[in-house]
């Protein structure tokens, strides 16, 4: 037998306009946890999909074991042992864990009807045996995120995988259930299966990984070995490219006047279920206020709420001394509220329109660029966007003209970024800023960010990342269940102490 | 807003890549073959597929009249004269379709419009001008029609489909209902026939004798340029097309996604409600209680889809399917079934849809020059 689970040689996988795998190697050692590193877009998903019999590559083999395999769809890779927990989970959620598990192989009795106890008992074994504890006949919706991720690996288990693909598993936990992953990863390991991490977060990898493959733009890096000496500046200069820089230059931050004040505001979901509640917090001129929290805790429906796309249930909204509560977007942007918003391709950007359109989304209508007869002047929309495309780098093929759905996803966050900038906003929502993009753009988005915190602005952040939160915040505001569970200055609190907020627990100041 | 800097960086690009890459291009090449497949069926038949070429080419250039021994245009007249309502209710299909909507309702449109325009023509005595007040209120009536179905869309989220499609439907018996017993009626021996049309309504022909040309051929053309500069010149425009690439990040930028949706809506009726007034009182010019849909409205779905929903491709777009109208009648005299005509119509829409086919030839095309690049690469 071969002392390999997985060999993956020459891998090339090209989608229209981009190598997504050029030539990637991938060896992973039986019974190891095997990272894989790289930026977003660096290919460890596409890799990973030509695995799982999702994509098939246009050159390259693939061994499994030793022997040469042809991975044409997900099941061919389910009966060679190879189970897949998703970044977003694929569960029905009003289905228990065992009927989620069990879905597409069900036990049926000798009449043929649907027999779930042997199936229940399994899952529990399994469970105990591994350390996933989770409820068999609890439903996908009662129960967290942190324990669905469970059922999960639990379904690959149930269907004997040896080597187990876990696709940033951390995206969505809190500190404390990170934790927790990584004792789940080490029992896998002594109990004999091949673990596949795929992460850009270096600190997963030194506390369980063996070795480590990196990707870069398409291209295999290098396979190291991890051992308690490995530095992480050294794996992210591997990343990266060059050698980065982690920590943010900053001024000591200097508040003025408040600028934001929301007034303990209720907000709901599209279908009507609370999802913020009686949450108060402000913002005052020159800082950055973060809002840490996992995410799903009512953050989307609380920038909804601030940037005027869903009403509040209650409460008020102040900004700059008026009262915005009720105003209609555009008014909002009038008032000077600028946003940067969570979902960049469905709210930030028309991908159909121009690069110069779309940075005059929100004031095309002014007689800044329309003549009082309501016609457009292509002029002044394209001497401003050539402006902006200088000041703010933005890379695109033919400048202007380009359709904004053409550009890279960096570019595309430097269109909203210098669109939003450009109207000089008092107040600026930023949701989740640097999400999907190489390092060198989010040094550059971080760095505007802070450099608009210097002219004034009051900022309010929100990401999902606590690095981030932690690096550019200078008060955060942990957020649980749509509620602040506690505000404290950047530096006050480590991240243990910010994860055990996010996760409900309410700090002493704030239960005062 | 395109700048006719287009031409960077595309250097190395074969002829190939930038016909694939022109919706233009596309369109005619869809035309294209789908006049030679009509030309399969034709031999397929067993008749002379050149006959079918000779009457389209009749289409637009006429032929000799051997009878009156004269060259005669009368064909290129009824090319232009179709022409009139497929350009509009293409640029009503359009319209909406810039704005995402689907507007399948431009039958319904036509349909209250010719409506408006026959009330008006019929029930009030003659007057000068008579002609442009019918017009004005059938594209009145049109925008009306259509903006019910954009405010509906807009405030309550009723799919623009379903209810465009109920109203064709409500249009027209509404139509037959009115006419039959609301409009003076006419000789009881002509069936289904209002009383006649005031003179002074009924639009001057131009140009073609021989044909019903008529001076809505020139409201045609200002409608035209009407949605190209309210569409590509205006923050109206912008609005809307913002609305149509991506309704949420219009929303959210501010711009007032209900207001383009129901206004788009009713401009979109307002040009399919001139088509219905162009029909009545430059080609019909009689008090007619209708029978069917007329289809020019459902003509106008392919008509823009064919011109990419551009306000120049939809005049070509129209003027072609005016031609293939005007040649069904001469292919009569030619002994081919003038079904073709509705065959290579139905071909042009299906290989319309095979678009997105093309989109594949051009992501296969992208691949190899990646592989060849690559090979290239390893050579050296």
């Amino acid at each position: 037998m071969s002392e390999y689970a997985i060999e993956m040689l020459g891998i090339t996988k090209t989608f229209p306009g981009i190598i997504a795998n050029d030539n990637v190697n991938l060896v992973v050692k039986k019974n190891e946890v095997h990272a894989i590193l790289g930026e977003n877009g660096a290919g460890k998903s596409t890799l990973m999909s030509v695995l799982f019999g999702a994509y098939s590559p246009d050159s390259g083999k693939i061994l499994i074991n030793g022997k040469e395999v042809k991975i044409t769809n997900p099941n061919v890779a389910t009966d060679l042992g190879i189970g897949m927990v998703h970044q977003h989970f694929k569960l029905v959620h009003n289905y228990t864990v065992t009927e989620n598990i069990v879905l597409g192989r069900e036990p049926r009795n000798k009449f043929g009807i649907l027999s779930l106890d042997e199936a229940e008992k399994k899952v529990q074994m399994l469970s105990e045996k591994y350390g996933l504890q989770v409820d068999p006949k609890a439903k996908i919706e009662d129960i967290t995120v942190g324990q669905q991720q469970r059922v999960e690996i639990l379904k690959t288990l149930y269907s004997d995988s040896d080597i187990i693909i876990l696709d940033e598993p951390s995206a969505v936990l809190t500190p404390q259930e990170i934790d927790e992953l990584m004792d789940i990863i080490r029992l896998l390991q002594k109990e004999g299966k091949t673990i596949v991490l795929i992460t850009h977060k270096l600190k997963e990898i030194k506390a369980v990984a063996n070795r480590c493959t990196i990707l870069r733009r398409g291209k295999y890096i290098d396979c190291v070995d991890i051992t308690p000496e490995t530095s992480e500046q050294e794996l992210a200069t591997m990343m990266v490219g060059r050698p980065v820089k982690f920590d943010i230059e900053k001024k000591p931050c200097n508040p003025g006047e408040k600028l934001l004040e929301i007034k303990s505001i209720s907000v709901n979901d599209s279908v009507g279920v609370e999802k913020v509640h009686d949450l108060s917090l402000d913002v005052c001129a020159g800082e950055i206020v973060g809002i840490a929290g996992v995410d799903g805790n009512g953050q989307t429906e609380l920038l909804y709420a601030l940037s005027g796309l869903s009403p509040v249930t209650k409460g008020q909204i102040i900004m700059n001394g008026k009262d915005i509560t009720n105003m209609k977007i555009r008014e909002r942007n009038e008032a000077g509220l600028g946003h940067i918003p969570e979902d960049r391709h469905k709210h930030g950007l028309v991908g159909g329109l121009s690069v110069a359109e779309n940075t005059v989304l929100k004031d095309f209508y002014t007689l800044k660029y329309s003549g009082k007869l309501g016609v457009l002047m292509t002029d002044r929309i394209f001497a401003n966007s050539d402006k902006l495309i200088e000041e703010f780098d933005i890379r695109s093929g033919q400048g202007s003209i380009t359709p904004a759905g053409a550009l890279s996803g960096g570019n595309q966050q430097k269109v909203i970024v210098a669109r939003e900038i450009s109207l000089s906003p008092n107040v600026l929502l930023v949701a989740q800023p640097t999400r999907g993009l190489d390092v060198g753009a989010i040094e550059y988005i971080r760095k505007r960010l802070v450099a608009e915190r210097d002219k004034g602005r009051a900022i309010l952040l929100v990401s999902f990342e606590l690095d981030e939160i932690m690096n550019l915040c200078d008060r955060i505001a942990a957020i649980s269940k749509g509620s602040i569970a506690g505000v404290f200055k950047a530096g006050e609190k480590t991240a243990s102490e910010i994860g055990l907020m996010m996760a409900g627990e309410k700090s002493k100041e704030a239960s005062k | 807003m395109t700048k006719s800097s287009k031409s960077t960086n595309k250097t190395d690009q074969v002829w190939i890549d930038r016909l694939l890459a022109s919706e233009g291009a596309t369109s005619v090449l869809v035309v294209i073959l789908g006049i030679l497949s009509g030309t399969l069926i034709v031999a397929l038949l067993g008749k002379n597929p050149s006959s079918l070429f000779k009457a389209i080419w009749q289409a637009f250039v006429g032929y000799y009249n051997k009878g009156k021994g004269a060259w005669s245009v009368g064909p290129l007249g009824d090319t232009l004269t179709y022409a009139i309502p497929y350009v509009l209710c293409g640029l009503s299909m359009g319209f909406a379709n810039r704005v995402g909507l689907f507007n399948i309702g431009a039958e319904g449109q036509y349909t209250v419009g010719m409506l408006a325009a026959h009330a008006f023509a019929v029930c009030i005595p003659a007057f000068p001008g008579q002609w442009l007040f019918c017009m004005v209120v059938a594209v009145l009536a049109g925008a009306i029609w259509g903006g019910i179905v954009g405010i509906l869309k807009a405030k309550f989220k009723i799919s623009e489909v379903v209810a465009t499609i109920m109203l064709n439907y409500i249009a027209l018996y509404i139509y037959r209902l009115v006419a039959l017993y609301l409009f003076p009626a006419g000789l009881t021996n002509r069936t289904y026939r209002t009383a006649d049309l005031a003179s002074t309504s009924i639009l001057k022909g131009v140009f073609i004798s021989e044909s019903n040309l008529n001076i809505g051929f020139f409201f045609m053309i200002l409608a035209v340029f009407v949605y190209w500069f309210i569409m590509e010149k205006t923050k109206l425009g912008f609005s809307f097309r913002a609305t149509g690439f991506n309704k949420d990040a219009a929303r959210c930028s501010g711009i007032n996604d209900t207001q383009a949706i129901s206004l788009s809506m009713a401009i979109a009726g307002a040009f399919a409600g001139l088509a219905g007034a162009c029909v009545l009182l430059g080609s019909l010019k009689f008090g007619r209680i209708m029978q069917g849909q007329d289809n020019y409205g459902f003509m106008g779905i392919a008509v823009a889809l064919v011109g990419n929903s551009k306000a120049p491709g939809i005049f070509l777009a129209g003027i072609l399917f005016g031609a293939l109208r005007s040649a069904y009648s001469l292919m009569q005299f030619m002994n081919i079934p003038r079904e073709v005509v509705n065959i290579i119509e139905g071909l042009i829409v299906i290989f319309i849809a095979l678009r997105a086919g093309l989109g594949k030839v051009q992501e296969y095309r992208a691949k190899q020059k990646i592989k060849k690049a690559r090979e290239q690469e390893a050579a050296k």
